[in-house]
Formats: structure tokens, C-alpha cells, sequence
């Protein structure tokens, strides 16, 4: 067929290139290692996309990534913490109109709902940002002691949190991780269940944003599958177990986490349109108290 | 190669010879492979079997300028115990450490079975004279040590000056006394794969007990392909021979996996009877703790964390 006959309505249509959705493991996005997916419907049934299904693998894989990310995220400066959270907001208001998309294809809302969540959601990174380097002298102290002393207690990070996140896919996740990675722990994330998409474009947006490398993991999976495991794991210092809907589920997860004395958190369900307070910041902080000689 | 083994070494003409007589490794080839053998899964029940043999095969290591006598004490202590909260972990094959330290480790480990192995001739780089050398090989073995990893010289060898190499490995054996004698052909320095197979032949043909690996000065120490060139040259001598040297990798090795990928090597190129801790060792520090950290996650269920097991 010679090039000047040929149509426009001959020309065959463009393939289309669709996104595959992988975990988030140390700033990288690799598959399962179980080579295991799981089918994504919207609200209204309609196929989605095979998201990752992660394995207890992934899971340890995910550990090691944070505890290595530790030292560097929990020893930069609060300041530069709170820039790097500023960041992350600003590339997710940059991302904006692709979110707002999104969360009506998967979560089903309408366009107005959706762009309200993802303005709160930039405004609650924005929210926390802003408390990196405030949240030390809320919650630490020069103590009073009787004796020629300072005696300072300042508040410091736990260390690995693994982090069940809630069923709402962006706001919800943004409220759990930015308090938990402001005051320089770093988290081990098992993303809803039912709508993992939305946080596997967030991972994208953290990824792009000078967050370093393993401070935040995004595991999409089983929750009954995901949860105990890191529930058990001796280098996992807490528990957020906000998403675990199922009480037998969160029985089982406070029981393994006794092992080696995590701290746990187990709110009721929370309404996430609400501005937050201080408690899940705090939920993951330990105070250190120092004596130190006066005029040495 | 009909030539007597005893013959070889009579001439530097018959020495160079059989060397570059043997045949060339094929690289591609013994890459493959190694890898292959590398992605066997064991699990479970073998999986523990593994552990507790690789940790028997243990060489723990400490060779640092900055030793001190109680580094060396706690690694023995490590050495006898290597979980103090779990009884059936077996203990590990030896310790290895500097001439200097030798006997404050011979005196930590007396009546254990752990063996004290040192590490002699100016180690790493063995540039020094051979009386030096000699010296400090008779130093280590006077002080108590059941094993001495020597190093070649490397310099020597790439020049094709394979005699002086063959004279130092005498030399050393014979000041070994009943001390076993381990040489270091320090593989990261020999450019190629057929210089492996020709150094594992010579240190054999000297009078090694055991061909090992590296010094774990060097990158890359003890990688798989070279691991499996060696262990093919022990198998090939026995069977030319009748004699069995052992292998010992050493230098790189962190994590179980790396162990039990050692472990399929020694079992699919030399066989069942190189699996034991008199003819295989792994040469390691950091290791141990992961093989506890996956022996405790077998026996509890529990991905251990390295806060529960000893900082060394």
C-alpha cells in the first residue's frame, strides 16, 4: 500500500502502555519475589489492574531496607527532615489532577470529593512538616534536679515501625506515615488491601522527593498475611496497627509484638478529615534523659 | 600427563610444563555453572542441616590491626558458644587470628576442639624475605597454633617464577612441624581462572593441606567460580594422587545464602567426603551472626534481629 493512500482511519490504533503496579523496598520498585499478584477491582467491580501480593519475604526484605535507612534518617537534622516532608507535599500538589484521577477510577468518589482528599492530604504532610523541629521542645525538658546539673530529656525516634495502613488509600496513608517518618523513625508500610494502587503512586511520589532510600516501604498484599509477620520480627521496634479491621487479626498481632516489647498502637477507627493532634507522633517517640555537670 | 607427580617439581622446565599443561578453564563455562549450582533451593529440614554444618565449618576471623588480647578472647568465647542462649548450635571449626595473638587464643579455647589457626608470612601481601617468613610461620607454631594460612607469593607466581613460589610452600610446610598448613593463593590478584587452576595444582604439589581462597584483603575474595576451579583441583588431585586437600574460601562470604551455595558447590564438584569440617572451611567474621540469626528464625518461627547476637 502506497503511503499516500492510507488513511488515517486505517492506521492501527496506538498500543496502549499500562502501568505495572510493584512494591516500594529500600527506593526501589521491585516485584514480589514470590512472583505473586492479586486482581484490583474498583467500587464498582470493574478490573482494575494485578497489583503486587507481597510475601513474608518482602516483608524481611522490607525490614532490612529500614533498619539500614535508620542511622542516616534518624541522625539528619530535624530541619532537614521537615524539608524533605515539605518536598514530598509538594511533588504530591504536583501530581495533583493524576491522583484526583485516580481515586475516582479506584476509590470510586466523585471528582470534587477527590481533589478535597488530595489537598488534605498535602496539607497534612505540610501539617507535620512543620513539626519536625518543634515536637523536641514540646516533648523534651530541662528538668529541675536538685544537685549541680543539667538535666535534658529529649524525645528520640523508636527506630522500625511497620505500619498497617488504613483502608483510605491516600489521605489515610499520608496520616499514618508522616508521623511516624517526621521524628526519624522509618516504617515498613502494608498498604490497604483493597485499594493499594493509590499508595503505590504515592511510592512514586516519595521516591522523587530526597527521601532516602528505605526510610519508607510499601508492601501490597494479604494483611492477615503481611501483619504477623512483621507483628514477630525481633528488628521491628513497633506497631501501628491502625488498618487491621479484623479484632482476632489484631489479637494475634499485639501477642507476637510482646515478644520483643514493641510499642503498639491500636486507635479506634479514626475520621482522617479531622486535623490531627500530636498523639501519633508521640506513640513512636522514646525520651532520652541526660545528667550533665554544670560549668564542665 | 603421564609424568609422576614426584618428577614435577624436579626442574623448573617440568614444573612450568605440567603447570601450563593442565587444561584451560573455560570461563563462560565455570561462570555458569557456579551459577547454576548458586539457585538451588534448600529448605526446611536441609536447610537446618546446612546451618549447623556451616556453622561447624566456621574459621572465625579476626585480622585487624586494631586486635586487641580481649577481641580475641571474646571470639573464642563466640567460638565455643556461638549462641549462649542455644546449647545445640554446634561450635565452630576454628578461630583465626595474627602470630601475636595465637597464644592468648590457644590458652581461651585449651580442651574445647576448637581449633587455633594463624596466619603467617607476612601476611597479606607476603613481601618479605623467606627467612622472615619462615620466622614468623615458627613464631605462630611455637605459640601453639594447630593451623597456618600462609600466603603465596603472588608477584612471584605472575611472573612465572613458579620454583621460588614451590620452595616457599616447602619451606613453610616443613617449619609447620605437625601444623597443618593452609595457602592462600589470594585468587583476586591472579587475573584469570586458568592462573587459579595452576596455583591450586602448585600449592598441592608443595605439600598443602588446604588450598584457601583469599586473605580477605582483596576484592573480589572468594567468589563462587573460583571456589568451584579449586574444589574441581582437589577432586582431580585425589585422583591422581590418592591424597585429599581441603578448600577453604574465605573473604566475602555474609550471609547463609552464600554459605549454602558453597556448601551445593562442595557437594556437586568434590562430593560427600569434602563435607566435613576437616576438608572445608569458610573463612568469615559477619557470617556466623546471620547463620545464628537464621538458625533462631527455623527454630522459633521469628525472623531474628541482630540486636539479640554478639557486636564483633
Amino acid at each position: 500500500m502506497s503511503k499516500a493512500s492510507r488513511s488515517d482511519a486505517e492506521r492501527p490504533s496506538r498500543l496502549a502502555v499500562r502501568k505495572t503496579y510493584k512494591l516500594f523496598i529500600g527506593g526501589a520498585f521491585p516485584r514480589s519475589e514470590s512472583g505473586r499478584s492479586y486482581v484490583v477491582s474498583s467500587t464498582k467491580g470493574d478490573f482494575l489492574a494485578n497489583a503486587s501480593r507481597a510475601s513474608r519475604k518482602d516483608a524481611r526484605d522490607a525490614v532490612s531496607a529500614a533498619r539500614k535507612a535508620f542511622p542516616g534518617w534518624s541522625g539528619a537534622t530535624p530541619y532537614n527532615r521537615g524539608q524533605i516532608l515539605y518536598r514530598i507535599a509538594e511533588m504530591l500538589e504536583g501530581r495533583r489532577a493524576q491522583f484526583v484521577a485516580e481515586l475516582v477510577e479506584v476509590g470510586g468518589l466523585s471528582a470534587k470529593k477527590a481533589g478535597e482528599t488530595v489537598d488534605a492530604a498535602v496539607d497534612r504532610l505540610v501539617w507535620y512538616a512543620g513539626w519536625s523541629d518543634k515536637i523536641g521542645a514540646v516533648r523534651g525538658a530541662a528538668n529541675p534536679v536538685a544537685g549541680p546539673y543539667f538535666n535534658l530529656s529529649t524525645p528520640e525516634p523508636t527506630g522500625v515501625v511497620a505500619v498497617v495502613a488504613p483502608e483510605d488509600p491516600l489521605l489515610g496513608l499520608v496520616s499514618v506515615v508522616a508521623p511516624v517518618v517526621v521524628t526519624g523513625n522509618t516504617c515498613v508500610v502494608v498498604a490497604s488491601e483493597r485499594f493499594p494502587l493509590p499508595s503505590i503512586t504515592l511510592a512514586e511520589v516519595l521516591a522523587t522527593s530526597d527521601l532516602p532510600g528505605g526510610v519508607v516501604n510499601i508492601l501490597t498484599g494479604r494483611t492477615a498475611e503481611l501483619a504477623p509477620g512483621l507483628a514477630a520480627h525481633m528488628d521491628v521496634n513497633a506497631l501501628d496497627l491502625t488498618g487491621v479491621g479484623d479484632p482476632e487479626l489484631a489479637r494475634r498481632c499485639e501477642e507476637e509484638a510482646a515478644e520483643n516489647l514493641k510499642r503498639v498502637l491500636r486507635p479506634s477507627t479514626p475520621d482522617w478529615t479531622v486535623e490531627p493532634d500530636i498523639t501519633r507522633m508521640t506513640a513512636f517517640l522514646e525520651t532520652k534523659t541526660v545528667w550533665h555537670p554544670v560549668g564542665i | 600427563m603421564t609424568t609422576s607427580l614426584v618428577d614435577v617439581a624436579s626442574s623448573d622446565v617440568t614444573l612450568r610444563g605440567f603447570l601450563h599443561g593442565l587444561p584451560g578453564v573455560d570461563r563462560v563455562g565455570a561462570d555458569q555453572r557456579a551459577a547454576a549450582l548458586a539457585t538451588r533451593s534448600i529448605k526446611t529440614t536441609a536447610k537446618a542441616q546446612a546451618i549447623d554444618l556451616a556453622i561447624s565449618m566456621v574459621d572465625l576471623t579476626t585480622l585487624e590491626g586494631s586486635d586487641t588480647v580481649g577481641k580475641v578472647r571474646a571470639m573464642c568465647a563466640k567460638a565455643i558458644h556461638p549462641d549462649p542462649t542455644d546449647t545445640s548450635v554446634p561450635r565452630v571449626a576454628a578461630v583465626c587470628v595474627y602470630p601475636d595473638m595465637v597464644a592468648h587464643a590457644v590458652r581461651a579455647l585449651a580442651g574445647t576442639g576448637v581449633k587455633v589457626a594463624s596466619v603467617a608470612t607476612a601476611f597479606p601481601s607476603g613481601r618479605s624475605s623467606l627467612a622472615v617468613k619462615v620466622a614468623d610461620t615458627t613464631m605462630a607454631v611455637e605459640a601453639g597454633a594447630d593451623e597456618i594460612d600462609m600466603v603465596i607469593d603472588r608477584g612471584a607466581f605472575l611472573s612465572g617464577d613458579y620454583t621460588k613460589v614451590y620452595d616457599e610452600i616447602v619451606a613453610i610446610k616443613a617449619a609447620c612441624a605437625t601444623a597443618h598448613l593452609k595457602v592462600i593463593l589470594e585468587t583476586g590478584e591472579l587475573a584469570t581462572y586458568d592462573n587459579v587452576r595452576r596455583a591450586s595444582w602448585l600449592a598441592m604439589i608443595a605439600g598443602a593441606d588446604f588450598i584457601k581462597t583469599s586473605t580477605g584483603k582483596v576484592a573480589p575474595a572468594a567468589t563462587l567460580p573460583v571456589t568451584l576451579i579449586m574444589l574441581e583441583a582437589v577432586r582431580d588431585f585425589r585422583l591422581r594422587t590418592g591424597r585429599m586437600v581441603g578448600v577453604k574460601p574465605a573473604g566475602g562470604i555474609r550471609t547463609t545464602k552464600d554459605a549454602v551455595k558453597n556448601l551445593v558447590l562442595v557437594k556437586e564438584t568434590a562430593g560427600d567426603d569434602w563435607l566435613s569440617p576437616e576438608w572445608f572451611r569458610l573463612g568469615a567474621s559477619s557470617l556466623l551472626n546471620d547463620l545464628l540469626m537464621q538458625r533462631q528464625k527455623l527454630t522459633t518461627g521469628r525472623y531474628a534481629g541482630p540486636d539479640y547476637f554478639t557486636l564483633d
